[in-house]
């Protein structure tokens, strides 16, 4: 995306209306569906081992976002979840923490206390996760909430079909007043990409995403499938990278669901560094949004130290 | 005009399906006379892992299936074999070199023991479980249960080595993984498509051919293995090592010894691979 030679103050101007904001986003140019998903399967090829490995594995467990998003959550199983963030490997005390944990809302307070002082941080999910079918207030309320309970981040869902019916400054405008609600909490921006039917709307998307102010941009809820794919993930790379370009500002990359084993993790690194990036390769600008694959993480970490296959017996069941 | 041999690749039997070695590694199998008779897949320790994953996965379901209908599965594969006769006793004939007439015994055996062993499925709780006496208010009882997933190596013969090591084991309920006879693996592999065609959930058998110095450390090291059958293992060294580290997490070891195939089987091919579940039931409250 080299074409893209916009500055700040022509970005700026790309919001000021929605006529203006459409012309920008459809302007972008369209993505090479064939050209990207044949990327991802070359550098899924990339073969990581030994030591390259244990760092890629301990580095993937430093980037994941904890999560429990179930109808079914009590505090005693946020707490469980918030101990096995803090230290994911209990026998190991080599084994880093996870990055953050993620909750519903009303669970925020309970993480919080939970986690104290351990610098494992508390993402909630807000505005009305996760389909984002509310009412402008009541969006605000709930991020408003959140934030009052402690949450370091908030990861907000998009109205998408106010998107996809081509209302952008509306979805824009949603985004920036959220951003205002969070306060001094990071944002982080689903987009539910699944749901978006195109690579050309999930680059639009993100770009919108970062125009607002999002300080991370991620791929979805983890109740839509298809949740984070590969490719997906590469295009909102390419337009994490072609921001900072463009703005020098640098915005971080969540892909969230379906990432379950190590394997799968790997692959997500090699193209974080090959599309974005050395500097993405830290889990202030890259998060997994995920709950079994920490246990996979796990299970590899185990394997590499000992020489044996591990079992999901001496992990936790979650 | 000459027709092309259509010829068949054997592959493993994992979770169901036949899938090339993870590793594209093959090694040539002859015949009884020393001529080529196949390729066969040489498995990895991935491979390995692969199917230890794939008998978890089918262990809930086949240990939560009745009794009774684990041994008509059972019962199903028998007849899915005698079936197929003609095509065992031939390969066995190729591969071992045996007259007409020892193919036919071993098929016979074969077949005989698959229902052997599901008569066995709804039996063996009243053989080996109990009502205890005990001095209290209880009802007490013991019953089998199965151990998980069990790693086999199977011994020679390729037919009825395979089905006596293998049946036993499923037929309480546990799944497994087994290495088929190194120098005879097709048969085994012949022996995966009958059971993946009579009502056998994929995953419960699965069917790694190859060398069993190289895979059976793995899963003898490996800790979501319950138990080991160490049947086919005739290097005695190697038997001890295999042991050893199954002793890591406590799994249950048979250990190699002197049978004779076509003897009647001892039971202690299932009871190895049982746990004991004693309840104490209050009485008179």
């Amino acid at each position: 995306m080299t074409t893209l030679s916009s500055t700040a103050s022509s970005l700026a101007e790309a919001t000021s209306s929605d006529s203006a904001l459409r012309r920008f986003l459809h302007g972008l140019p369209g993505v090479d569906q064939v050209g990207a998903e044949q990327r991802v399967a070359t550098l899924g090829t990339r073969s990581i081992k030994t030591t390259a490995k244990q760092q890629a594995i301990d580095l993937a467990i430093r980037m994941v976002d904890l999560t429990t998003l179930e109808g079914n959550d009590t505090p005693g199983k946020v707490r469980t979840l918030a101990a096995k963030a803090q230290r994911p490997d209990p026998t190991d005390p080599t084994c880093p923490a996870t990055a953050a944990v993620c909750v519903y809302p009303d669970m925020v307070g309970i993480a919080k206390q939970a986690l104290g002082s351990s610098g494992v941080k508390v993402a909630a999910v807000a505005t009305a996760f996760p389909s984002g079918r509310a009412a402008m207030d009541v969006k605000l309320a709930d991020t408003r909430d959140a934030v009052e309970a402690g949450a370091d981040e908030i990861d907000m869902v998009i109205d998408r079909g106010a998107f996809l019916s081509g209302r952008y400054l509306e979805v824009f405008e949603e985004i920036v007043a959220v951003r205002e609600a969070c306060g001094s909490a990071h944002l982080k921006v689903i987009f539910e990409t699944g749901e978006l039917q195109t690579y050309d709307n999930v680059r639009r998307a993100s770009w919108l995403a970062m125009l607002a102010g999002a300080h991370f941009i991620k791929t979805s809820t983890g109740k839509v499938q298809p949740a984070a794919t590969l490719p997906v993930t590469l295009v909102m790379l390419e337009a994490v990278r072609d921001f900072r370009e463009a703005t020098g500002q640098m915005i971080g990359v969540k892909p969230a669901g379906g990432i379950r084993t190590s394997k799968d993790a790997i692959k997500y690194l090699v193209m974080v560094n090959e599309v974005a990036g050395e500097d993405w390769l830290d889990p202030d600008w890259f998060r997994f949004g995920a709950s079994t694959l920490l246990n996979d993480l796990l299970m590899q970490r185990n394997k590499m130290k000992t020489g044996h296959y591990w079992g999901p017996d001496y992990v936790t069941l979650d | 005009m000459t027709r092309l041999d259509v010829k068949k690749t054997y592959k493993l039997y994992i979770g169901g399906e036949f899938p090339r070695s993870e590793s594209g590694r093959s090694y040539v199998v002859n015949d009884a006379k020393g001529r080529f008779m196949a390729n066969a897949a040489q498995a990895s320790r991935k491979d390995a892992r692969d199917a230890v994953k794939a008998a978890r996965a089918a262990f809930a379901g086949w240990s939560g299936k009745t009794a009774y209908n684990r041994g008509q599965v059972l019962y199903r594969i028998a007849e899915v074999l005698e079936g197929r006769r003609d095509q065992f006793e031939a390969e066995l004939r190729a591969s071992e070199g045996v007259t007409a007439a020892r193919a036919r015994t071993y098929v016979d055996a074969a077949v005989d023991r698959l229902v052997w062993y599901a008569g066995w499925a709804d039996k063996i709780a009243q053989v080996t479980g109990n009502a205890n006496p005990v001095a209290g208010p209880y009802f007490n009882h013991s019953a089998p249960e199965p151990t998980g997933v069990v790693a086999v190596v199977a011994p020679k013969g390729p037919l009825l080595g395979l089905v006596s090591v293998v049946a036993p084991v499923i037929v309480t309920g546990n799944t497994c993984v087994v290495i088929a006879s190194e120098p005879h693996p097709l048969t085994a592999i012949t022996l995966g498509e009958v059971m993946a065609t009579s009502d056998l959930p994929g995953g419960v058998v699965n069917v790694l051919t190859g060398s069993v110095a190289e895979i059976a450390p793995w899963l003898a090291s490996h800790l979501d293995v319950n138990g080991l059958d160490l049947t086919g293992v005739t290097d005695p060294a190697l038997a001890t090592d295999l042991e050893i580290a199954a002793a890591d997490n406590l799994k249950r070891v048979r250990r190699p010894g002197v049978e004779e195939l076509l003897d009647p089987p001892p039971l202690d091919r299932m009871t190895r691979f049982l746990e004991t579940k004693t309840v104490w039931h209050p009485l008179g409250i």
